[in-house]
């Protein structure tokens, strides 16, 4: 859908620059995109994306800088400026609210009324049917948002910016939580919007997608712009090394993996949330000495209950956890702890780290309380700290001291903290949830070979990724998860995508009836 | 003490409760509307609370608004009648240009105390408990303090706000006639209350205003990225529902009694968020916990001002009068026990909004 040629671009952002405190997150950044045109904007997690989206929309004052729509400067000081200006943007955490239904989601803010105070709730449906409609995809105007699908919530997003009538859409890492058919049919709906005549930023770090999508690709790195590229004219390594700044590995090397002895056994386990819904309604799944077992799935069909139950944060209603032979159903976090039990929670600001607490102290949090580093009932902050430095130095965390608050560092760092803690002794079982979320490619590299060196140690890994990427490249054996279930099981070497995807999406009833 | 045991077992348990049903529609009368009237005052404070937490504002300072306001609108509609002298009252609910005045002054004031804890709860963003509870006890001390200055005064006051009244054609129609009666038997400010229930529930899941309280109190991000201001807004519905939680204290002081009291909101506040927590966050179903609480205040009324005759009134004379002021909270501790954790609180209530890194 290029449009070449003379024609004034859409949008144009002329040197914006956006410092915080300590970090240039955009520098003298340019971009433009023209109607009709999608265009990729490429960078790792912090280089400078979101910031630069959030400036274009309102959201955050530019410090230098200049937007220009049609070819005439602009000031967008707020949401309701960008949007009155025709710019929408489809967030990577979606603004949706899930106890609202569909319609209401989307007239929010835009609201169609029938006098100034009361809605006019047919008509908005009315509309809302003829967008979904012309653009190929249904939905229910009624359903809550709560009851959909995220490939559906995404839709009711651009649904929004459709019902806005959006010229320039923005979408933010938009395939993050979506199947690979997700994935497909979105980028089936940007092409048909394009067409269209709309413009589309579309962010994302993901090499083969912006190069499946995009017409053009700008690539930044720490709030620069390193380059632009077409698609046709370049590769995935040539971006991967513009994004990182060095050459890197695309895939992980996991190497042969030396399976032994089941390790974590889990038979007929049952878990129900707080308000006594059965989860998890009967899984099992074993895990031996030496291999990573992925465990793929869409957010939201019981993975964190599992990864809960089998650390000791959740009891079980029923079923039993065997670790290397021995009945470990409902202990304690402690206890999986003291029975070599690592855990890297999916989401490190809650559960992983006290983010107010100084780097050495969240290094203790799971061993505070024996010797070492505590001696009768003080603890020993000689050996704490000396612990602390070796650690640091060992899982290369980048902090200027280990004194300062977790809160300083960058995610990737906070990450190894945990890591570190976690990792550095001898361990029979690792359970690992989304271990890489938002981090820089350097980080994952690390962690990833982290997590390999402990599978060859002979330690067994369960490794929990909604990212189906990570779950490719990492496994041993992956095991697909939908509603509190296991549904497939397969050789993580051997595996197709997009046949894992189905079974992420349906559980594997339409698998089993295109083989019947 | 000792007699309790030995008189229930005298008498069949059938037949005690066919006597209290019977008495109870003997007395279906003043007992309903003895609810509703006491129900006024819980719920409004729920529709106060109703209207802050569905926009995600967290306010546990019903209690001190109302009695602030009780305290305004007395003092306010004493000084005007004070200063007009005695008028004849208009026709309708015995209303008097000192107590509209007072009303109105009572409503200004629950604005400004609402516009306080706005202040303290979105712009501050202290922790909104705490606000509320600052607000709780500055109410009970400030208007202890002044009620003693002025009542030296030898004020006179300006009287009370009467019920419409109701033929007695038409309180003893067959079926509805109490119903009738309930709901017109009371004074200005009670009709008033049942009319903004109506209104309250239609204009929060219907109108514009409604949608944009909903969604800022579940997802105030999502507001803001749809180019609505999640600030005003709630520093909106904060300061509108002030008027609410004055009208009941303006009640107390000027329809229910006829001057201020030390400490007369007497834990309604707190009794009118247990009945925003039982309804749901929904007016009509926080009016109907109102009236469900209610209810023990009019049956323990009425038992103290006609004791029913016969066994029943036998069992009641050994239940110390103590149980029927407490049976009201008593009810409220055990439906809420019940209900808590089932009735789900708007999802961003009590979180302070922060926009992005404006600057």
């Amino acid at each position: 859908m290029t449009q070449d040629g003379p024609g004034v671009p859409a949008l144009e952002m002329r040197g914006m620059t956006k410092r915080y405190p300590g970090v240039v997150a955009n520098d003298h950044i340019d971009l433009d995109v023209c109607p009709g045109e999608i265009h990729a904007l490429l960078g790792e997690n912090g280089a400078g994306k979101t910031t630069l989206m959030n400036v274009l929309y309102g959201l955050a004052r530019p410090d230098e800088g200049q937007i220009l729509l049609d070819g005439k400067p602009v000031q967008i000081a707020s949401p309701a400026d960008a949007i009155a200006r025709g710019i929408s943007m489809v967030h990577q955490h979606f603004m949706l609210v899930p106890v609202l239904s569909v319609a209401d989601n989307v007239i929010l803010g835009a609201e169609t009324m029938a006098n100034p105070i009361f809605l006019d709730r047919k008509q908005a449906r009315r509309k809302i049917a003829d967008l979904a409609g012309r653009f190929g995809f249904e939905l229910d105007p009624e359903a809550k948002v709560a009851s959909l699908s995220v490939g559906q919530q995404q839709r009711v997003e651009i649904l929004k910016a459709l019902y806005r009538e959006a010229r320039i859409l923005v979408l933010d890492e938009p395939t993050a939580v979506l199947t690979p058919q997700e994935t497909d049919e979105i980028f089936g709906l940007l092409r048909r919007l394009a067409a269209d005549g709309r413009s589309i930023v579309f962010i994302s770090h993901k090499l083969y997608e912006v190069l499946e999508i995009a017409d053009r690709i700008t690539v930044i790195r720490r709030g620069k712009v390193i380059g632009e590229r077409r698609p046709a004219e370049t590769t995935e390594e040539e971006l991967a090394e513009l994004m990182v700044g060095r050459a890197v590995e695309l895939t992980a090397d996991r190497g042969e993996s030396h399976v032994g002895r089941p390790m974590l056994q889990i038979e007929g386990l049952r878990v129900a949330d707080a308000r006594h819904r059965e989860i998890i309604p009967g899984l099992s799944l074993e895990v031996r000495a030496g291999e990573i077992v992925g465990v793929a799935g869409v957010a939201g069909n019981g993975q964190d209950e599992l990864v809960e139950s089998i650390v000791g944060m959740r009891t079980p209603q029923g079923g039993k956890v065997t670790l290397d032979g021995r009945d470990v159903t409902g202990l304690s976090p402690r206890k999986m702890n003291m029975a070599e039990v690592a855990y890297v929670p999916g989401d490190r600001h809650r559960f992983g780290l006290i983010l107010a607490f100084p780097v050495y102290d969240n290094l203790v949090l799971t061993g505070y309380y024996s010797p070492p580093y505590s001696r009768s009932f003080l603890r020993d902050d000689q050996a704490i700290k000396s612990s602390a430095e070796r650690q640091v130095e060992k899982f290369d965390i980048r902090t200027p001291s280990i004194n300062v608050p977790a809160a300083t560092l960058s995610g990737g760092n906070q990450q190894k903290v945990i890591v570190a803690r976690e990792f550095d002794r001898p361990l029979k079982l690792l359970v690992l949830d989304q271990p890489t979320r938002g981090l820089d490619v350097g980080s994952i590299e690390f962690i990833h070979r982290q997590i390999i060196a402990k599978r060859d140690a002979g330690a067994a890994v369960l490794l929990v990724s909604a990212e189906l990427d990570e779950v490719m490249e990492m496994s041993d054996r992956i095991a697909v998860m939908y509603r509190g279930r296991i549904v497939a099981e397969m050789d993580g070497r051997t595996a197709d995508k997009s046949e894992v995807g189905l079974y992420m999406a349906t559980g594997g009833r339409e698998a089993a009836e295109a083989t019947a | 003490m000792s007699g309790i045991p030995g008189a229930l077992d005298a008498i069949p348990l059938i037949g005690l409760v066919f006597q209290l049903m019977g008495y109870l529609i003997e007395n279906i009368n003043p007992i309903s509307a003895t609810t509703v009237a006491v129900s006024v005052p819980i719920a409004l404070a729920a529709l106060c609370g109703v209207m802050c937490e569905r926009s995600g504002v967290v306010n546990i300072g019903l209690e001190g608004i109302m009695l602030i306001c009780a305290f305004v609108g007395w003092y306010a509609s004493a000084l005007v009648a004070g200063a007009l002298g005695p008028e004849a009252p208009f026709p309708l609910f015995g209303a008097t240009p000192a107590l509209l005045i007072g009303v109105l002054a009572a409503i200004v004031a629950g604005m400004l105390v609402s516009l306080l804890h706005a202040w303290l709860s979105i712009s501050a963003r202290i922790d909104q408990i705490i606000g509320g509870t600052i607000i709780n006890i500055g109410a009970a001390g400030i208007t202890g303090y002044l009620y003693t200055l002025v009542s030296g005064q030898s004020l006179t006051g300006a009287g009370q706000f009467t019920p419409l009244g109701v033929p007695q054609e038409v309180a003893t129609v067959p079926l509805v006639g109490w119903l009738l009666n309930a709901v017109l038997n009371q004074g200005p400010i009670g009709l008033t209350t049942i009319i903004i229930v109506i209104i309250f529930q239609i204009m929060l899941f219907r109108s514009r205003w409604g949608l944009r309280t909903r969604a800022a109190g579940e997802h105030p991000r999502a507001v803001e990225t749809v180019g609505i201001d999640v600030i005003r807004l709630r520093y909106r519905n904060v300061v509108m529902s002030g008027a609410l939680a004055a009208l009941g204290g303006a009640w107390l002081s000027m329809e229910y009694g006829t001057q201020f009291q030390a400490n007369m909101t007497n834990g309604r506040g707190f009794i009118g968020l247990a009945a925003m927590i039982v309804g749901r966050w929904s007016p009509v179903g926080a009016f109907g916990a109102a009236l469900l609480f209610a209810s023990a205040t009019g049956l323990s009324l009425s038992i103290t001002i006609s004791p029913p005759s016969g066994d029943l009134g036998n069992v009641f004379s050994y239940i110390p009068s103590e149980f029927w002021d407490a049976l009201p909270y008593i009810i409220t501790i055990v439906i809420l026990a019940g209900v808590v954790g089932r009735s789900i609180a708007p999802a961003a209530d009590g979180q302070p909004y922060e926009r992005e890194s404006a600057s």
